[in-house]
């Protein structure tokens, strides 16, 4: 049974998946939120409905979005990131990014979202 | 044997496939997957799929709205050129020029950046955009390098 969950989840890493993972740790008033996987239109509603329960449950001073694992986006992660901003902006909570892909640097680059959220490291 | 030699290298593809948000992963690595013949960069291949996966978005989102109906996307190499349609049988654009605006977007509640044509036109090096009675028709070109 375990020899089968491994396969399946190495079918789902190598096409990329039909889900984002979320993990979050909070270190020093700050919420480290990881994305693992592929941000576009089909997984962008569970990325929202995940990432503003994460963020309703937490206390935290800041947000850090850690992209690190985030092995695609498109400008669907545009539209989720302004969302998430708006509703912390609300709480006075900043938001940054870290270590988005060449690409996805390259998309929040030409939308100015790091006007907004800027890049960390 | 000229003709027989610029045959042989153009590489040409065809794929119809249903308009559901769970067959975007699918078609960009589809597409990927076809135009390594040609050698791009691992750049170039995120910028490639990138650019397909907007298209292919906005044929789900916008095209067909909550309708079904299919997706048709052609790709093509001649050369160190790659040639992509991507077409829809939707309820079209009426104004394209508008369409292309940057941060234009007819679906603003629904946390829509409307950066997808901007995004094609950054990530490849033609972008052309047709839609004359039934659904939109998106080719794009990407030169490898």
């Amino acid at each position: 049974m375990a020899r089968f969950n491994n396969e399946r989840i190495v079918f789902l890493k190598a096409f990329g998946g039909l889900t984002v993972r979320i993990e979050k740790k909070i270190l020093n008033s700050t919420l480290y939120v990881g994305l693992s996987g592929e941000l576009d239109t089909n997984t962008a509603e569970h990325v929202r409905k995940n990432l503003d329960e994460l963020f309703l449950a937490s206390s935290m001073e800041r947000v850090v979005i850690d992209l690190s694992e985030m092995s695609f986006m498109d400008s669907t992660g545009i539209g989720v990131m302004i969302g998430r901003f708006k509703r912390l902006k609300a709480r006075n909570i900043p938001v940054f990014i870290s270590h988005p892909s060449p690409q996805a640097d390259k998309i929040f680059k030409i939308s100015g979202l790091y006007d907004i959220m800027p890049k960390i490291g | 044997m000229e003709a027989i030699k610029k045959k042989s290298s153009d590489n040409f593809m065809k794929l119809e496939i249903s308009a559901r948000l769970e067959n975007e992963a699918f078609i960009r690595s589809t597409v990927a997957a076809f135009c390594v013949a040609i050698d791009p960069t691992l750049e170039e291949i995120s910028d490639i799929k990138t650019a397909v996966s907007e298209a292919v978005s906005n044929a789900i989102i916008h095209g067909y709205r909550d309708y079904p109906g299919n997706i048709f996307i052609e790709a093509r190499t001649s050369g160190k050129e790659l040639h992509i349609s991507i077409r829809d049988e939707g309820v079209g654009i009426e104004d394209i020029d508008k369409a292309r605006t940057p941060f234009y977007t007819t679906l603003a509640d629904e946390e829509r950046s409307g950066m997808g044509f901007t995004v094609m036109e950054t990530f490849m090096n033609q972008v052309t955009v047709t839609s004359s009675g039934k659904g939109v028709t998106v080719n794009m070109v990407k030169v490898i390098k």
